[in-house]
C-alpha cells in the first residue's frame, strides 16, 4: 500500500497540529501542579508545618519528686524510696506466656496480677511497656536481672514511692499520701497538670494533705517524637520541673515515738510544746495506724479493722479529739476572777460537800468537803465549791473570755487534717447555738470544766504554755520551708497582772509537789527538772442522786465508755518553764492516777532528751519506771523501719 | 512499509546508531532515576536495602533493554506491534485466571525471576498498536465511523481487563493514553466533543437523579463515590493517608526539612511512602525547588519526546513517541494530582521513582521504541 507524498505530508502535519495542541494541555496541566505546590509548599507551609509537628511531637509530663519532711533533728519522717518493678514489653517478648510462666518461677507474682497485666497487653500497642508486678524487693529485682537472657521482654524499672520510716508514730502528723482520685480532683481547685497523671500522689491527710502544694513541686515536661503507631522514637528536649520544696516540722521524732510508746495501750491524746518558740515538740494520739498501708492501696481487711476498732486509731485525738476539760479548766475560772477583782487569793470560801443553786445540788469531788479553803489550796486539792462559788460572782462570759486568751475555744493554725476548734461557752453561744438562755447552772457546771465546755489536747497545752510564759504562745509546727525558718510562735504578753499569774503557778507546783497537791504521786524528784500542773477528771456521764446516796460508782466497775475522762496539764521547770504538755486519756479514769504518770515520763523524756535518769523519780517508782523504760525500747511502731530509737 | 518509500542509506547502522540516540532524555531519564534512587534511600531511613539496590539493578537492566530495543529498527516494532497487543491482552487473560492476588487486586502473574504485572505491558504495547493501526488506515479514513469503533473496541478491550483487576488507576491511563493517539491521528473533533460531552452529561445525570424517584445508582454506590471524591469525609479510613500526604507536602516549605529529616515519612505517617506517595517524601525532604525541579525534569522529557517526534516524518515513530510521551506524562501528572489531593487516590507510581519493576523496566523499554523511532527517522 503506498501512500503518495502528499498525503504524508498531510498526515505529518495534522499530526504536528495535533501534537502542538497535545502539548499545550500537557503544558497546562503541568502549571496547575506547578501552582498546586507552591500554594502548598509556600504560602501554606506554615500551616502544614505547624501540624506536621503536631503528628510528631508528644509533650509528656516529668513528675517532680516530692518534697521530704523532717523533724527538728533533721531526721527523715517522710521520705521518697526507691521501688522497683517489672515491666513487660509485648513485642520483645515473644511467646508472653512463656515468658511469665519462667518470670513466676522467678519471683512471686499474685495471680490476679499476672491475669491484669495479660489482659492490658492485648489491649495496648505492643511496645507499650505493661506493668506486671509492683514493689519488689532487691533481691527479686536482682534475680530477674541474673536471668535476662531467659526473659526477652522483662525489664525492672526502678521509681520512686514515698515512705514513713516511722510508721505509725508520727501518723496522724504527717499524714500519708494516696493515688488522686475523681473525688479529689471534683473536691480540689487547682489546675495543675499533674492531678492528670493516672495514679499520681497527692497528699491525702495530715501535713502532707495541708501542704500539698509545698511538697508537690511542679512539673516538668518532656518533648518526644513518636511515629504514626505512637511509638517514641526520641526525646527532643527535657525542661526538669521544680522538685517539691522540703519541710522541717518541729516535732523532735523520738520524743514523738517515745510518747506514742508511753500511750500504748489506751486511747489517749498528748501534746508538747516548747515555750521558747511554741514549737509542738509532740502531737501524739493512740491508738495509731500505719500510714504505709495507705500508700500502697489498703486492704479491705485493714480498712475494717481501722474503722471498727472503739479506739478510733484513724482520729488525731491530739488535735481533733474535743473534751470536757475537767479540773483543768479552773485556772481559767479563778483567773478570771482575780483579774475582774472579785476574788482575792486569801479570801476563803466554805466547802461542805456541795453547793446549792436555785435548788440544784452541785457536788465537791470529796464527800465531806474541804472546809474553808482558799485558792491556792483550792487549786492544789482541786476543790469544786470553790469554783461554784467564785464562778458566780464572775460569771459565764468573763470566763469565756479568759478562756479563749488562753487559747480555748479557738481554732489554732496547724497544718493537719482537722484541728478542732472546741467550745469556750458564753451567753451569746447558747442563744444561738441552742436558742436558751444561759442559765447560772450552766455556769457553775463550766466552772469545773464540765457542761458545755470542750477543748482539745493541743488547747490545753497552749493554754498551759500561756499560763507558764504569759505571753500568748501560738503553737507552731513548721519550722523550716525550704530551709526558710518560719515565724515564731512567741508572741506578746497575754495582759495577764503578774501577781494573779503568779498565785496561780504557784498553786500548781504544790499540785505536783505538796504532799497534799492531787498529781503528789506524779512528781519530779530531780530539783532542776521539777513539774507544775493540773490533773482534771471529766464525767461523761450523768450521776443521779440515787446512786450518790449509794456511792459514785467506782470507774473499775463501769464499763469502758462510761468511765471519766483523765486529763493533766504540765509544765516544766517549774521555776523556768522550758515545756507544756498536756495528756487526755479518754476513760481512763482518774487524772491523778491515769494521766499525770504519763505527763510526768513525757517532761522528763523532753527535757532530758532522752530516757531520764531513775534519781528524777521519786524512790518508790523507780523499779516500775525502769521496767517500763526496758519495754519502751524494745518496741517496735507499727509500719516502722526498724527500732523506734528512743 | 511505508518507509520504504524513504531513503534509508542515511540511516545509521551498526554501533554508529549509539551516537544517533537521543541523549538529552538519557540523561534525563538517568537524573529522574537518580532522585528516586535518593528518596528510597531515604525512605529506607538511609540504607540502600530493602529498595535502592533492587531498584537499581532493575534501573540498570532497564537501561539495557532500553538501548537493544533502540538498537531495533522501528520497522521491526512496528510490524510486531500486533504480536505485542495480541500478547498483551492474553497476559491480561491470564492474569485474571491464574493471577496472584496482592493488596486486593490480581495484578500480578509471576514468570520466574520476577513477577509481571502484565497492565502495565499493556498501557505501552496499546499504544504502539494503535500507532501501527493508524499508520496502516489511509489518511482519509481516519475520521471514518467504522475505522473509528474498531480502534475503541482496541482500547476498551485491555481497560475492561484491568479494571475488572481491579486495577482503575491503570485503566484510566489506558483510556486517556489510547484516545490521546486517535486524538493525535486526526480522528475529527466531533468525536471527542461527543464523547467529552456525553460523559460530561452522564456524569450530571447521575449526581442530578440523586434522591430524586428516578436515581441512577444505588444509595451505597454513591456514598462510595463521595468518599471517593473527596477522602476529607472519611479523616480515619481513606482521608487519612491523603491528609497525611499533604501535610508531608505542605510541610516542606521553600527548600524543604532536609535529606533524611522528613518528619511525616520518617515517623511513619505516610502512607505508601516508598511507592505510590514518594512524592510527598521528596516534597517533604527538599521543599518545593525539590519538588519543583522533579517537575521540570518530567516536562523536559515530554518536550524532547514531542521534539522528537514533530521531527519525524514516519507516521508510525510520531505516534509511537506521542502516545509514549502522554502515557509518561499521564503517569507522573496523575500521581502528582493524587498526591497533591488535586485527583482522588488512585494507585498510579510516580514513573521511574517509585519502587517497582514492572513499571520501571516496561517504561524504559518505551524509551527504548523512542530511541529507535529517533535513530531510524527518515531523513
Amino acid at each position: 500500500m503506498k501512500r503518495p507524498p502528499k498525503d504524508i505530508i498531510a498526515s505529518a502535519r495534522t499530526i504536528s497540529r495535533r501534537a502542538l495542541v497535545m502539548g499545550g494541555v500537557q503544558l497546562g496541566v503541568i502549571a496547575a501542579l506547578g501552582w498546586r505546590l507552591q500554594s502548598m509548599q509556600v504560602e501554606q507551609a506554615d500551616e502544614f508545618r505547624l501540624l506536621a509537628e503536631e503528628n510528631r511531637i508528644n509533650i509528656r509530663l516529668l513528675p517532680p519528686s516530692r518534697g521530704l519532711i523532717f523533724d527538728r533533728n533533721g531526721i527523715a519522717i517522710a521520705a521518697n524510696e526507691q521501688n522497683y518493678r517489672v515491666v513487660m514489653v509485648r513485642e520483645d517478648a515473644g511467646d508472653v506466656g512463656e515468658v511469665l510462666a519462667k518470670l513466676t518461677e522467678i519471683v512471686n507474682i499474685d495471680p490476679s496480677d499476672l491475669s491484669r497485666a495479660m489482659e492490658e497487653m492485648q489491649r495496648r500497642s505492643p511496645f507499650v511497656p505493661v506493668t506486671i508486678a509492683d514493689r519488689l524487693s532487691w533481691e527479686d529485682v536482682a534475680q530477674i536481672n541474673l536471668n535476662t537472657p531467659a526473659l526477652p521482654g522483662i525489664q525492672a524499672e526502678v521509681g520512686l514511692s514515698r515512705v514513713y520510716p516511722w510508721g505509725a508514730d508520727l501518723a496522724h502528723v504527717v499524714g500519708y499520701v494516696g493515688p488522686v482520685s475523681d473525688f479529689d480532683l471534683s473536691r480540689i481547685d487547682d489546675a495543675d497538670p499533674l492531678l492528670q497523671i493516672p495514679k499520681f500522689q497527692i497528699g491525702k491527710t495530715g501535713a502532707e494533705n495541708k501542704l500539698e502544694r509545698t511538697l508537690r513541686g511542679s512539673a516538668g515536661t518532656r518533648r518526644i517524637e513518636v511515629n504514626a503507631a505512637g511509638r517514641i522514637m526520641r526525646e527532643l528536649d527535657r525542661q526538669e520541673g521544680d522538685p517539691g520544696k522540703d519541710i522541717q516540722l518541729t516535732l523532735d521524732s523520738r520524743l514523738q515515738s517515745y510518747v506514742q510508746a508511753r500511750l500504748d495501750g489506751e486511747s489517749a491524746g498528748a501534746v508538747v510544746i516548747d515555750l521558747e518558740n511554741g514549737d509542738l515538740r509532740a502531737i501524739a494520739s493512740a491508738p495509731a495506724f500505719d500510714p504505709n498501708l495507705f500508700v500502697r492501696g489498703i486492704s479491705v481487711p485493714d480498712w475494717a479493722a481501722l474503722n471498727e476498732d472503739k479506739y478510733r486509731p484513724l482520729a488525731a485525738k491530739a488535735v481533733q479529739g474535743t473534751y470536757p476539760p475537767g479540773s483543768t479548766f479552773k485556772m481559767v475560772t479563778v483567773m478570771a476572777a482575780m483579774e475582774a477583782g472579785l476574788v482575792t487569793p486569801d479570801e476563803t470560801v466554805y466547802c461542805p460537800g456541795f453547793t446549792d443553786v436555785f435548788n440544784i445540788r452541785f457536788h465537791c469531788w470529796k464527800r465531806g468537803g474541804h472546809g474553808n479553803i482558799d485558792l491556792h489550796e483550792s487549786l492544789k486539792q482541786s476543790c469544786d465549791c470553790y469554783y461554784y462559788e467564785i464562778a458566780q460572782r464572775v460569771g459565764i462570759d468573763k470566763m469565756a473570755e479568759m478562756a479563749r486568751k488562753l487559747g480555748l475555744g479557738v481554732r489554732h493554725d496547724l497544718p493537719l487534717s482537722a484541728v478542732a476548734e472546741g467550745l469556750a461557752p458564753d451567753k451569746e453561744w447558747k442563744a444561738r447555738v441552742r436558742g436558751e438562755d444561759w442559765r447560772i447552772g450552766d455556769t457553775v457546771n463550766a466552772s469545773i470544766g464540765q457542761g458545755y465546755v470542750l477543748t482539745s489536747p493541743l488547747q490545753l497545752a497552749v493554754m498551759t504554755a500561756r499560763i507558764a510564759t504569759g505571753r500568748t504562745v501560738t503553737p507552731r509546727l513548721i519550722r523550716l520551708i525550704d530551709g526558710v525558718e518560719q515565724p515564731s510562735g512567741l508572741g506578746e504578753s497575754l495582759g495577764i497582772n503578774e501577781n494573779t499569774l503568779r498565785r496561780i503557778r504557784a498553786s500548781m507546783e504544790d499540785v505536783c509537789n505538796h504532799r497534799r497537791g492531787t498529781a503528789y504521786g506524779s512528781r519530779i524528784t530531780d530539783d532542776a527538772h521539777k513539774m507544775a500542773g493540773k490533773t482534771g477528771t471529766s464525767q461523761v456521764r450523768r450521776i443521779t442522786p440515787e446512786e450518790r446516796a449509794a456511792g459514785v460508782t467506782k470507774n473499775e466497775d463501769l464499763p469502758w465508755e462510761r468511765r471519766d475522762h483523765a486529763l493533766f496539764v504540765g509544765y516544766a521547770p517549774y521555776d523556768n518553764p522550758r515545756y507544756a504538755v498536756s495528756v487526755v486519756v479518754e476513760h481512763g479514769g482518774g487524772g491523778s492516777r491515769a494521766a499525770a504518770p504519763i505527763a510526768r515520763d513525757i517532761i522528763l523524756q523532753a527535757q532530758y532528751g532522752g530516757p531520764p535518769p531513775l534519781e528524777a523519780y521519786p524512790a518508790g517508782v523507780r523499779d516500775k519506771i525502769a521496767a517500763q523504760q526496758r519495754r519502751i525500747e524494745e518496741r517496735v511502731p507499727p509500719g516502722a523501719k526498724g527500732r523506734s530509737r528512743v | 512499509m511505508s518507509y520504504l518509500e524513504y531513503n534509508t542509506k542515511y540511516v545509521p547502522t551498526g554501533l554508529r546508531k549509539v551516537l544517533h540516540l537521543n541523549w538529552p532524555i538519557i540523561l534525563l531519564l538517568i537524573a529522574v532515576a537518580c532522585a528516586g534512587f535518593l528518596m528510597l534511600y531515604s525512605v529506607a531511613g538511609g540504607s540502600m536495602t530493602p529498595w535502592v539496590e533492587p531498584q537499581m539493578e532493575r534501573f540498570a537492566l532497564g537501561m539495557v533493554l532500553m538501548i537493544i530495543v533502540a538498537m531495533v529498527p522501528i520497522w521491526f516494532w512496528r510490524n510486531m506491534a500486533f504480536v505485542a497487543y495480541g500478547g498483551s491482552i492474553l497476559l491480561l487473560l491470564g492474569v485474571e485466571f491464574f493471577g496472584e492476588v496482592r493488596m486486593g487486586a490480581q495484578r500480578w502473574i509471576d514468570i520466574g525471576f520476577m513477577r509481571l504485572q502484565p497492565s502495565e505491558l499493556t498501557k505501552i504495547t496499546l499504544v504502539m498498536f494503535l500507532a501501527a493501526y493508524y499508520d496502516w488506515l489511509p489518511n482519509k479514513k481516519t475520521s471514518h465511523p467504522l475505522w473509528v469503533v474498531l480502534p475503541v473496541l482496541f482500547i476498551l478491550a485491555p481497560t475492561m481487563l484491568v479494571l475488572n483487576q481491579p486495577d482503575l488507576g491503570t485503566a484510566l491511563l489506558l483510556l486517556i493514553g489510547g484516545a490521546a493517539v486517535m486524538f493525535l491521528a486526526g480522528v475529527h473533533w466531533a468525536y471527542f466533543a461527543t464523547v467529552v460531552g456525553g460523559g460530561v452529561a452522564a456524569i450530571v445525570a447521575v449526581f442530578q437523579s440523586r434522591g430524586t424517584p428516578w436515581q441512577l445508582l444505588q444509595d451505597y454506590q454513591y456514598r462510595r463515590i463521595d468518599t471517593f471524591l473527596d477522602p476529607a469525609n472519611d479523616p480515619l479510613g481513606a482521608g487519612y493517608h491523603i491528609t497525611q500526604a499533604k501535610i508531608a507536602l505542605g510541610s516542606g516549605g521553600w527548600t524543604g526539612r532536609g535529606f533524611m529529616q522528613g518528619t511525616q515519612s520518617r515517623l511513619n505517617f505516610l502512607p505508601e511512602k516508598h511507592t505510590d506517595f514518594i512524592f510527598t517524601t521528596l516534597a517533604e525532604e527538599f521543599g518545593f525547588v525539590g519538588a519543583f525541579t522533579l517537575l521540570v525534569l518530567y516536562l523536559l522529557i515530554v518536550l524532547f519526546c514531542i521534539i522528537s517526534a514533530l521531527g519525524n516524518r514516519d507516521r508510525f515513530a510520531s505516534l509511537l513517541t506521542l502516545g509514549i510521551a502522554m502515557t509518561f506524562f499521564l503517569f507522573f501528572a496523575v500521581n502528582m494530582a493524587m498526591v497533591t489531593g488535586l485527583a482522588p487516590v488512585v494507585g498510579v507510581p510516580l514513573p521511574l521513582v517509585s519502587y517497582g519493576g514492572s513499571a520501571m523496566l516496561v517504561l524504559l523499554v518505551a524509551f527504548g521504541l523512542v530511541q529507535s523511532a529517533h535513530i531510524h527517522r527518515p531523513r
